[in-house]
């Protein structure tokens, strides 16, 4: 059975205790949040997403979107539900006030999303989408663009779309065919065919905005030549107030594995409408603004499908009476022991359990450097922080979905044989995870961006954001006895990731497939070793607290436990990564493509 | 017209509670509190009224601990004008909440309050009836639906024979049952500005009023575990042990 309660004391405990978000309240948005107004945030937002998302997750799965004659119905429930959403605000959380939004910083923004995706990860794609727009828009667009459309993805009234991919490309956008011809009155029209646009259709809201890649008659060949137009579904006056229907169809809805209740569209442009957003010919940087914050979202997404897995999953290990525990039966008035007795049971959930945890924690991390590049008056800390988003982006994209997607699957194990049937609704989170790994960028593209992109950049001066503070926090504490078990092997991973950067920087200089070859290895590696870092933060908070009066000891020795489970059970693959990416590529390579 | 709303903070339905260890009460550290379901409804109410413009003002009163802010916080950010925290440590029992509330409201001088029917944590459904003896003011318990007539309140009350509809002269006591309305999800603006609506802070001294418990709890404890039933072979079995072994025929 799906069961999900918002994680609200694990949330308070990282952003007050382990992030201690109070000391940025240097940072204007953070001057509108205390401890008692963020509960009340969160308190809500389980509120909605408990009653009014899970209960339509599984009817929307079975139901799926319908398409007809251009139209598409999104499943029974889910207009009310939006508009729900928007009356509470949810879609404007972290949007700017002079837009109509709630000016609250990024980390309350992201932790609403693990929430939304936790009860309905198709439901989160309408909003999560039209979040993307609006910073691309609030980023390059010209006042009145802002004007015009930002009020109107604050309120929900309209929602944005991204459309990069062709039937012939998605991940080489160079190759893009759609075409934009200048009118006289500056606007454009646009010709072409878009597919995979997710949120391309559909009854939520008046009007759709798509952000559309095309090419410019005159435009230099191959990337380069990328400009980006904003096409409205339909077109508007200066009010806001809709006019004529622009020339975008939508022609059919894509038949998929999961998410089924997002519509996936073929989208057609035929003497569209569009208007030049940002200047002509950047389209690719401009895109990439939507794309960084679109791939640290689907990051959120491996993390909201693997808690909302592990609740159900946790749940059913404790009612399950099945056989005997091994030692001696813990239930001998009953005919039989719930199967959370099991070693290998706890292995599953606590592999899972300690990733969510700590990818919980990265999360924040993560969030309060976007407030901080965003907002921090101190330029320098302001380019360390968007250094560390940088070098973090393709790890939280790739790191947190891969191994989502085996959460998913150690928590459908839980159940058996029942695991697999579908009224237990663990095969959704399985079918629902998997387009994490797939969309905004396969892992694979992200691992090469890794160690292709960010690595060599400014001779590896990103890694230093993240490599510093981990460097020192093992200075600091490796004498600390009470904690000495948890460093150590922190220690030895941190120092098997930085023997793994040095080779990949040294033998992908002379070949780069020895680079590509390591890289899905190294992020993992990387990912691994941060989750690490992450709980040996964690361990050190919860060891201080346990000696205060009044705390939570049965939380925080848990903690404990749990950040000791993952260094000897987790963290020692740390090893095998490192010896598989200094084996190097040359078996990778050795066999001729024609013998495969 | 003023309307007073009184909200409790409970322990959150969702909780399993779990007996102290030494059978003094329920364990409350580290237990996730919020406000009792019944005054929810109570406070969404209110607000109805109040949007339909048969209110002009909500004022919300907690009784209980510091905390209890939050719960008052939670129904300004549903969208009540401002609240009233009467703060105390010592357990509360309903006559002495009654009696503050009756202090409050001969000073704020409210047409009407709404109140839940009971806490979720006592159970005990009288501290409506006790505040409309104490103030002789006409009552209206259980209601599951409430309409204003001129002066008059017409309410629909859930009794064990079906509904049943009374005129009240106001000022009126009104207590909720579930089907009254369903409470709204506060949004995010109104959450931000709850964060500026006055909440004034007392003491039950500043009334002159006793708290001082009446009743005292023994001891508390869990209900006994049921034990395994049998199967048995045929009904004059059945009949059988009705008659001697339960002896209830």
């Amino acid at each position: 059975m799906q069961k999900y309660e918002a994680p609200i004391k694990d949330i308070e405990y990282l952003i007050n205790s382990v992030f201690k978000i109070n000391n940025y309240s240097n940072l204007d948005r953070f001057k509108k949040i205390n401890p008692e107004i963020t509960t009340m945030i969160l308190e809500e937002a389980s509120k909605f997403t408990q009653n009014v998302l899970l209960p339509l997750n599984q009817s929307g799965d079975s139901e799926g979107c319908k398409f007809e004659e251009g139209d598409v119905k999104t499943p029974d429930g889910f207009k009310e539900a939006y508009n729900t959403f928007i009356k509470g605000g949810w879609s404007s959380l972290t949007f700017d006030e002079e837009f109509g939004g709630q000016g609250l910083p990024t980390i309350i923004g992201v932790i609403v999303s693990e929430m939304i995706v936790s009860t309905n990860m198709a439901f989160g794609m309408y909003p999560g989408l039209t979040q993307g727009a609006y910073k691309a828009i609030e980023k390059i667009g010209n006042s009145e663009q802002k004007k015009l459309y930002l009020p109107k993805f604050s309120d929900g009234k309209w929602t944005g779309t991204m459309n990069l991919t062709e039937a012939h490309c998605g991940t080489d956008l160079g190759l893009i065919k759609t075409k934009a011809e200048p009118c006289p009155d500056g606007s454009y029209l646009i010709t072409g065919s878009k597919i995979f646009i997710s949120a391309g259709e559909h009854d939520l809201s008046e009007n759709i905005v798509h952000l559309v890649l095309a090419r410019l008659p005159d435009a230099p060949t191959g990337i380069k030549g990328i400009s980006l137009f904003i096409v409205p579904k339909f077109l508007s006056n200066d009010n806001g107030e809709l006019t004529d229907k622009n020339n975008v169809k939508c022609l059919s809805i894509e038949n998929k594995m999961g998410i089924k209740a997002s519509s996936t569209c073929e989208m057609k442009y035929e003497s569209a409408t569009g208007y030049l957003l940002g200047e002509k010919n950047k389209g690719m940087k401009a895109m990439f603004i939507m794309m960084n914050e679109a791939r640290l979202g689907v990051g959120i997404q491996g993390l909201g499908m693997s808690e909302v897995a592990y609740q159900s999953a946790a749940e059913y290990t404790k009612d399950r009476l099945q056989g005997r525990s091994l030692n001696s039966p813990v239930n001998p008035e009953l005919p039989a022991d719930p199967i959370i007795v099991h070693p290998d049971v706890r292995r599953m959930l606590l592999s899972v359990k300690s990733f969510n945890e700590s990818a919980r924690a990265l999360s924040i991390w993560i969030a309060l450097n976007i407030d901080i590049a965003e907002h921090h008056p101190d330029s320098d800390t302001k380019k360390n922080a968007s250094e560390f988003l940088a070098l973090m982006t393709p790890i939280a994209k790739a790191f947190l979905t891969d191994t989502s997607f085996e959460n998913v699957n150690l928590a459908l194990q839980c159940y058996g044989g029942h695991g697999y049937i579908r009224d237990h609704g663990m095969e959704q989170f399985v079918r629902d995870t998997r387009i994490t790994q797939l969309y905004e960028g396969t892992s694979g593209i992200q691992a090469l961006d890794l160690v292709g992109r960010k690595l060599p950049q400014d001779m590896g001066r990103l890694l230093r954001q993240f490599f510093h503070p981990v460097d020192k926090f093992i200075k600091e504490n490796i004498s600390d006895k009470d904690i000495s078990d948890i460093i150590m092997p922190l220690a030895k991973s941190f120092a098997r990731l930085q023997q793994a950067s040095a080779w990949v920087a040294e033998n992908g200089m002379s070949n780069p497939n020895e680079a590509a070859g390591a890289s899905s290895d190294y992020l993992k590696l990387f990912g691994i070793v941060t989750l690490g870092y992450m709980w040996a933060m964690m361990a050190k908070t919860s060891l201080s607290k346990l000696n205060e009066k009044d705390s939570d000891k049965q939380f925080h020795q848990d903690k404990i436990n749990l950040s000791k489970f993952y260094m000897n059970k987790i963290l020692p693959e740390t090893s095998s990564l490192l010896s598989k990416i200094t084996a190097g590529s040359k078996t990778l390579m050795s066999i001729e493509s024609s013998n495969f | 017209m003023k309307v007073l709303v009184a909200v409790k903070r409970v322990v959150d339905y969702n909780v399993k509670v779990r007996v102290k260890s030494d059978n003094t009460g329920i364990e409350l550290t580290n237990v996730k509190m919020s406000m009792n379901p019944f005054d929810e409804i109570a406070v969404e109410e209110a607000i109805r009224l109040k949007e339909a413009n048969k209110v002009s003002e909500i004022i919300i009163v907690s009784i209980g601990p510091k905390q209890s802010q939050e719960t008052i916080r939670t129904a300004l950010a549903m969208g009540a004008d401002r609240g009233i925290l009467i703060e105390t440590e010592s357990e509360i029992q309903p006559l002495s909440v009654a009696k503050l509330l009756k202090e409050v409201c001969d000073q704020e001088k409210p047409e009407l309050v709404i109140l839940g029917k009971q806490a979720i944590d006592d159970d005990a459904n009288q501290t409506g009836q006790m505040l409309s003896a104490l103030l002789n003011w006409s009552q209206g318990t259980f209601a599951s639906k409430l309409e204003i007539e001129e002066d008059k309140l017409l309410v629909t009350r859930e009794i064990d024979g079906g509904l049943e509809t009374l005129k009240l002269t106001m000022p009126s006591i009104i207590t909720t049952d579930l089907r009254l309305n369903e409470p709204r999800y506060a949004s995010l603006p109104n959450i931000m500005k709850a964060k500026k609506k006055p909440i004034e802070e007392k003491k039950p001294e500043d009334f002159g009023i006793d708290i001082s418990p009446r009743l005292t709890t023994l001891k508390v404890i869990e209900p006994p575990k049921r034990e395994a039933g049998v199967m048995l072979e045929s009904i004059p079995q059945l009949v059988d042990k009705l008659k001697n072994e339960a002896k209830v025929i």
